[in-house]
């Protein structure tokens, strides 16, 4: 179950305390996420909603070990990742975090497959072994006659399943998506939503993501809100 | 070892960049191994003369003679173990370019003089025998095609006429720094046909048993000679080398100051090419960080693409160089010992490596510490 309460819940894969992220333009002060809760379960999938600004990619950021809060505690399977130095939170998140853009950001110069193999560059693999991880991922994302093309060569949807399988080919302990599919038409977007979908309820992935697409946060098992800086669930916020 | 496409297809992302910088990065090279080999040449007397070796000339210049009969005198001075003799020939073979030093020797003392020209006994037997023989070094027999038993008629400048010699020996320089281009002949013959200068050398190259006590048979020779007709300048031969080699003024220093100049242009290029890299993939990077690759491993990625465009061009440029340098010498004789050393081969590929670490260093430095945050938002 996905909690914001900031109550102890044992089967939290991902536990947020007390988070706040300031930032200080100038002379002026922003205080982006206040005092933030946050528990979620292993297999869920949450999306968060919110207008521009509202701090949902700098919580996203947080989360995936991206950026530091100015206070509080991100807890990630056991992993308290706040006070981890950033040699230690790379190699966490090439270990733990699957993460998937909404522009993709695929390496223009590698293949589908190299685009794919990178994050395993960073694992004791041997050649082989990458190359079967890679082959395993780009087919679970029904693009394994593309492995040769290059970014360029491929439309937007396949872009982003190519970055999907980049996401998880390391199988890591969850999926960050900032905006997925806020640069797909609508075909493609739902073909994106059905895969992430798939990654939940068939091979048990823990997904949370950011959208303004309603269609899309329809998909996730719990809605989330950010306003002023704090979380609340879908039907408060609708009601607010 | 792994990460090595990843590194070339970065490399060739802007081939053209990549290439124009390798190709100046190698002419640099190549233009230091031109210097180097020239420098090597200007000194090479310096490098390779012996400091248990005097010359003794006339003290009022190198053109001026010598009498023979000093050779006997020079050897009665104390820690001389042989004093021999030379004269400058300076005749055209052909054509006024064709230049190559000649000398006239004295056959008896020469060889065991300077022991580090090696002919084989037979060949020297056949020499000493035939009154017109001559001693070539395996320099000018390879550039004029000689052979022995070949007769060669050379153009007197100082004492005129055609003067004829048989190739009876060809020499070869036991040192890589040795002078290969050297023409000997009997100091008789020439002493016999001559129409001037008889009884008389060009210098003297005294071989001292003892080179703790140079600057005491120095001393003691040019006081010997001293109030004579023919004063005396002794010195080293290292001494007597650099001097020569300071007639053309400080190359050294030229040499060094040019390529000062092209190390810092390349440096320039270099880093620039590194810089514009860094900058066009700042979002690519961020990426990178993002998957998990450390900020010591993008420091790598990026100082590795700058050693390899910085080692191709140097290796390039170096083999240019030494293929240059093996067409042997381009002045037609100015430059006898034109080659470049494996040591200098390597410090010009160590030079290239220097400059792509140090062109990559500020570039891989802006990558290693780029915030996440902050590159993702460049996208």
């Amino acid at each position: 179950m996905v909690s914001i309460d900031g109550k102890e819940h044992s089967n939290s894969l991902v536990r947020i305390r007390n988070l706040n992220k300031v930032y200080r333009r100038g002379g002026e002060t922003i205080n982006v996420l206040q005092g933030l809760n946050l528990d979620v379960e292993k297999g869920e999938f949450v999306a968060f909603m919110g207008p521009s600004g509202s701090g949902k990619t700098t919580l996203l950021n947080l989360l995936g070990g991206l950026d530091t809060p100015t206070s509080g505690t991100v807890t990630v399977d056991g992993d308290e990742i706040t006070h981890m130095s950033g040699r230690n939170l790379a190699s966490w998140r090439a270990r733990h975090v699957g993460f998937i853009f909404q522009m993709y950001n695929l390496i223009p110069v590698l293949t589908a497959f190299q685009n794919v193999e990178l994050p395993l560059l960073l694992t004791k693999l041997s050649k082989a072994q990458r190359r079967q991880h890679v082959e395993t991922a780009l087919t679970l994302v029904g693009l394994s006659d593309r492995m040769k093309h290059y970014p360029r060569q491929l439309s937007g949807g396949q872009e982003q399943r190519v970055a999907i399988a980049r996401a998880i080919v390391t199988d890591p302990t969850f999926l960050l998506c900032d905006e997925p599919t806020g640069d797909l038409d609508r075909k493609a977007a739902e073909e994106i939503l059905d895969l992430l979908t798939e990654l939940e309820s068939n091979h048990g992935k823990t997904i949370l993501m950011v959208t303004h697409d309603p269609l899309a946060a329809e998909r996730a098992d719990v809605v989330l809100h950010l306003d002023k800086g704090a979380l609340v669930e879908g039907a408060e916020a609708a009601a607010s | 070892m792994k990460y090595l496409p990843f590194i070339f297809r970065n490399l060739f992302r802007k081939k053209t960049r990549t290439i124009l910088t390798i190709g100046s990065i190698a002419v640099a090279i190549f233009l230091f191994g031109l210097l180097v080999t020239i420098e090597t040449a200007l000194n090479a007397g310096v490098d390779v003369a012996g400091v248990d070796r005097l010359i003794v000339r006339n003290k009022t210049s190198l053109i001026m003679p010598l009498p023979l009969s000093y050779q006997e005198r020079l050897r009665q001075i104390d820690n001389v173990a042989e004093a021999t003799f030379a004269s400058w020939f300076g005749a055209i073979y052909q054509e006024p370019k064709n230049f190559f030093p000649q000398f006239a020797i004295d056959t008896d003392t020469y060889r065991a003089v300077f022991p580090e020209f090696e002919v084989s006994d037979a060949e020297w037997s056949s020499f000493l025998a035939d009154q017109e023989g001559a001693v070539v070094g395996k320099l000018t027999a390879e550039r004029f095609g000689w052979k022995i038993g070949d007769r060669i008629p050379l153009q007197g400048t100082i004492w005129t006429g055609t003067w004829e010699f048989n190739i009876r020996a060809i020499y070869e320089g036991s040192r890589s720094g040795d002078d290969e281009s050297q023409f000997w002949f009997h100091w008789k013959f020439l002493e016999e046909s001559r129409s001037f200068g008889k009884g008389t050398v060009g210098w003297y190259t005294v071989k001292i048993d003892d080179s703790d006590q140079a600057v005491t048979v120095t001393r003691t020779i040019d006081e010997r000679f001293s109030n004579s007709a023919y004063e005396t300048s002794t010195e080293t031969e290292q001494a007597f080398a650099a001097g020569f080699a300071k007639q053309i003024g400080n190359i050294k220093m030229l040499i060094m100051s040019i390529g000062a100049v092209v190390l810092f242009t390349l440096l320039l290029v270099t880093g620039n090419t590194m810089a514009m890299a860094v900058r066009e993939r700042v979002p690519e990077l961020g990426v990178l960080k993002t998957l998990g690759f450390g900020d010591r491993t993008v420091l790598f990625l990026v100082l590795a693409e700058s050693l390899i465009i910085a080692t191709v061009g140097g290796a390039v440029g170096v083999g240019l160089a030494k293929l240059f340098t093996l067409g042997g010498d381009p002045t037609g004789g100015m430059l006898p010992v034109f080659y470049l050393s494996t040591k200098e081969m390597l410090l010009g590929l160590g030079i290239a490596i220097f400059v792509g670490l140090a062109a990559g260093s500020i570039p891989a430095l802006t990558a290693m510490n780029l915030r996440i945050v902050d590159a993702l938002r460049r996208v």
